[in-house]
């Protein structure tokens, strides 16, 4: 462990070109090597320190691999039953209006057990953000199928590949809330690359300042890598994300201030 | 000012909610108490207080609304009736294991499964015991009043703050549909101050605070729950509260709360017309439950009838007070049915007078 | 003074709200009251009925099932509550589609014809009313004045138009009831 001072002594004022966000704490998070949520976690943190809103900033967590995200932002957190992020949030800001409130969900939280909460709150046009980490898995449980696993794709239950046959079709959460009248932006991003995260960011920020305007719910879904519920590398499970996961999930704009996209 | 109202058992939680200053309500539909939110949402409470009140999807997700404006130390509070209530187990627990204060109306209907819509008293068990799953449980007050109905909503949320615990008014659909006279206490203010763990916003002048039930460390988490439990044996011992009617120089004594105390006041006095010296001990709290009082009356009395509209529940925690002292029988009617205060009397007289 | 009453009928002839204004009246007079409905399937048309007491002391059970008096607006309450009348007591019934009439010798039975009187009123929504006035007749337990109170606080206000006529129909009742039988007093 490096002492600050010892820090200081080699990098001097002149010469940072790069520091983590304060508004993420030092804990070491607990994510694989080369997954998403590290990334998706700072992205959110340093749009929180460029707002300066971290005093007015309340998250909600989910359970899932993130649920230990109140150790790594220095904000104010609820920690949310399995899907119930949505409810959750709804009532923070009905109660605190002027606060910016958002949740952090994966698949299996805010696209299985939470549906009827994640559309509800996207249907109320709740002021609100949504980040949806999408892996096609369950992570933190050990890999097993969720409802965004591919067609074909191997899981810990679906260990022959999904047959959508017997087990359902993936499914488009995203697509489906734009179409409710409640959602203001939704939109579909990736972290694997520096571009995208600099895309994601935006994004991410879009979210934010759209609580100001007061018109619904803004939802960023991230396509991320699961390397170890893929059973594969950092560098291959990002291949195969953009080769598998990206047709049936393509990144970008889906609805802008409340029209979709590519629709007149 | 004082209000005095002719108001159903529904309509006075409401309005006491309102009066009480709560900050939200969080509820769905269901028989028998769907005038609960009919009557806050006629009543615009938004205009008179600020108060929020909205309709959720489910009882899952009016719960968990509770949960979101409880931890930020909001006076939240929602109701529902048996069905619902079930499905709000989950995030009761959770709301225990965070230790948030709120106030839960389960206006009680018989069952199991779909039921019926009248009135009955099988929830106790679900109630007092926790409902949900781990160790905890919720502080239970039981009205037996309309004018109870409307009091317990304010000392529900004192008490639900004192102990940043969950608190259950276990009341059912008769009290529920049923209309008396009830004084209305005076507008309080809604809070200005929020507890300090509430998140509220973290401020550079404070850590930031989680309100969560996780905790993957067994040690820590086992210290958690000794830290309730702790929370708990005091409630037991400072939070008692019960009432009885004629024990002085009762021979028999009945134990009854809510609807079926408020019965079994008649058949004490049917049966003291009738030269049985009958008493009646009303648990007011039924977590704490006033095990000491009971021990006491049951050196005293030569029976105990507990009277439930349910199969025996309660009657389970009489014998646990009573430790064998004496003979500890229960008398009810199930499915909606409401004993009589004649069939109460019979009953004893089966029991103990053969 | 405890008066406990059964009021039943159909949905629909204003049972509840019988009750309820009745239980005002009681209010207005600083006596304790309780109303207790049939809740459920039956408010949607079938049957309705409403337990009500007024009392000059705390009232023990809202729940009974011996009244004092028993209103009686259909032939299904005729037959379910005829019994449960306590001996002396009252019952008071409106003979409209009633085919079996009160058979009991020990308890003080009235009728009164308010479908009919509504009818000719020409106004089927002070029915109940007119009832009232009948039992009140029949039985003074609160007076006039405060009946009338009763209305106006059981009445939204946008309907406090219909006050007078309210407070006509109860005079009528008391004008038409009548006595079918009274037992002889030992």
């Amino acid at each position: 462990m490096v002492e600050n001072t010892g820090i200081s002594d080699i990098v001097k004022d002149e010469n940072l070109v790069y520091q983590k966000t304060k508004v993420l704490t030092d804990k070491v998070m607990h994510y694989c090597p080369g997954c998403g949520h590290g990334t998706a976690h700072r992205l959110i943190a340093e749009v929180i320190e460029e707002m300066d809103i971290q005093a007015g900033t309340i998250g909600v967590t989910p359970v899932g691999c993130a649920v230990l995200m109140y150790n790594y932002l220095d904000i104010d957190m609820q920690e949310a039953a399995h899907g119930r992020a949505p409810a959750v949030a709804t009532a923070i800001k009905r109660l605190m209006p002027d606060k910016y409130v958002f949740t952090y969900q994966g698949d299996g939280d805010l696209a299985a057990i939470g549906t009827a909460e994640t559309i509800h709150a996207c249907n109320r046009g709740e002021n609100i953000a949504v980040f949806f980490i999408n892996n096609g898995i369950y992570g933190m449980t050990g890999g097993q199928m969720a409802p965004t696993t591919l067609s074909g794709m191997k899981s810990s239950t679906s260990p022959y590949g999904r047959d959508v046959q017997m087990m359902g079709n993936p499914l488009k959460m995203t697509e489906l809330v734009a179409q409710l009248p409640g959602t203001w932006y939704v939109t579909r991003q990736a972290v694997h690359t520096p571009a995208s995260v600099r895309k994601a960011k935006k994004a991410i920020r879009q979210a934010f300042e759209n609580q100001k305007l007061k018109k619904g719910l803004s939802l960023v879904e991230i396509v991320s890598n699961c390397n170890s519920g893929w059973k594969m590398s950092p560098v291959e499970a990002n291949k195969w994300m953009v080769e598998n996961m990206f047709p049936f999930y393509p990144p970008g704009d889906i609805k802008l201030e409340g029209k979709m996209v590519g629709k007149e | 000012m004082k209000e005095l109202k002719l108001m159903k058992g529904n309509e006075a939680i409401a309005e006491a909610a309102i009066r009480a200053g709560a900050d939200a309500y969080f509820g769905y539909p269901i028989t028998p108490q769907s005038e609960i939110l009919e009557y806050l949402m006629a009543e615009k409470p938004h205009e008179r207080t600020g108060m929020v009140v909205l309709q959720a999807e489910s009882e899952i997700a009016a719960i968990n609304m509770v949960y979101g404006g409880a931890a930020c130390g909001r006076k939240v509070i929602t109701s529902s009736s048996s069905p619902g209530i079930s499905l709000k187990q989950e995030g009761l627990s959770y709301i225990a294991g965070s230790e948030l204060p709120c106030v839960v109306v389960n206006v009680v209907r018989g069952g199991p499964g779909l039921g019926t819509i009248q009135p009955a008293q099988s929830d106790y068990f679900q109630a007092v015991k926790g409902g949900g799953h781990g160790d905890y449980r919720l502080i239970v007050l039981a009205p037996q009043s309309v004018q109870e109905m409307a009091d317990f909503v304010d000392l529900g949320f004192e008490l639900a703050f004192k102990y940043r615990n969950p608190l259950m008014i276990l009341t059912d659909g008769a009290l529920g549909q049923m209309m008396e006279k009830v004084w209305l206490q005076e507008q309080k203010p809604r809070m200005k101050t929020f507890p300090e763990w509430a998140t509220t916003g973290k401020t550079p002048d404070r850590e930031r605070n989680i309100i969560t039930s996780l905790d993957l460390d067994s040690a820590e988490q086992e210290k958690f729950n000794m830290k309730i439990q702790e929370k708990y044996r005091k409630m037991e011992a400072e939070e008692v509260r019960f009432e009885t009617t004629d024990t002085e120089d009762a021979e028999y004594l009945l134990v009854a709360y809510g609807t079926s105390a408020r019965i079994c006041q008649k058949s004490v006095r049917l049966a003291r017309d009738k030269g049985i010296k009958a008493g009646l001990l009303r648990p007011v709290t039924l977590f704490p439950f006033p095990k000491k009082i009971l021990s006491e009356l049951a050196g005293k009395v030569r029976g105990i009838l507990t009277v439930e509209m349910s199969t025996g529940q309660m009657v389970e925690d009489v014998r646990l007070a009573v430790e064998g002292k004496v003979q500890v029988e229960h008398y009810g009617r199930m499915g909606g049915i409401i004993p009589s205060p004649e069939d109460i009397v019979d009953a004893l007289g089966k029991n103990f007078l053969k | 003074m405890t008066e406990e009453i059964i009021i039943a009928g159909f949905g629909g002839q204003g049972v509840l709200s019988m009750g309820k204004i009745l239980a005002y009246s009681g209010i207005m007079q600083d006596q304790e009251v309780s109303w207790m409905p049939s809740y459920g399937p039956e408010m949607r048309g079938g049957t309705a009925n409403v337990t009500v007491i007024l009392s000059d002391e705390p009232i023990s059970s809202p729940i009974i099932n011996r009244f004092d008096t028993a209103i009686i607006l259909n032939q299904q309450s005729m037959d379910k509550f005829e019994g449960s009348v306590k001996a002396g007591g009252l019952l008071l019934y409106d003979g409209n589609g009633i085919t079996r009439h009160p058979e009991r010798k020990d308890i003080r039975v009235y009728r009164v014809d308010a479908a009919e009187e509504a009818a000719k009123m020409e106004s089927a929504r002070i029915f109940n009313m007119i009832v009232l006035g009948g039992f009140l007749k029949v039985k003074p337990l609160v007076k006039i004045e405060n009946v009338r109170k009763g209305i106006a606080e059981s009445l939204p206000e946008r309907h406090h138009g219909l006050i007078p006529l309210n407070e006509k129909a109860v005079l009528r009742g008391m004008e038409i009831v009548k006595q079918v039988f009274e037992p002889e007093t030992k």
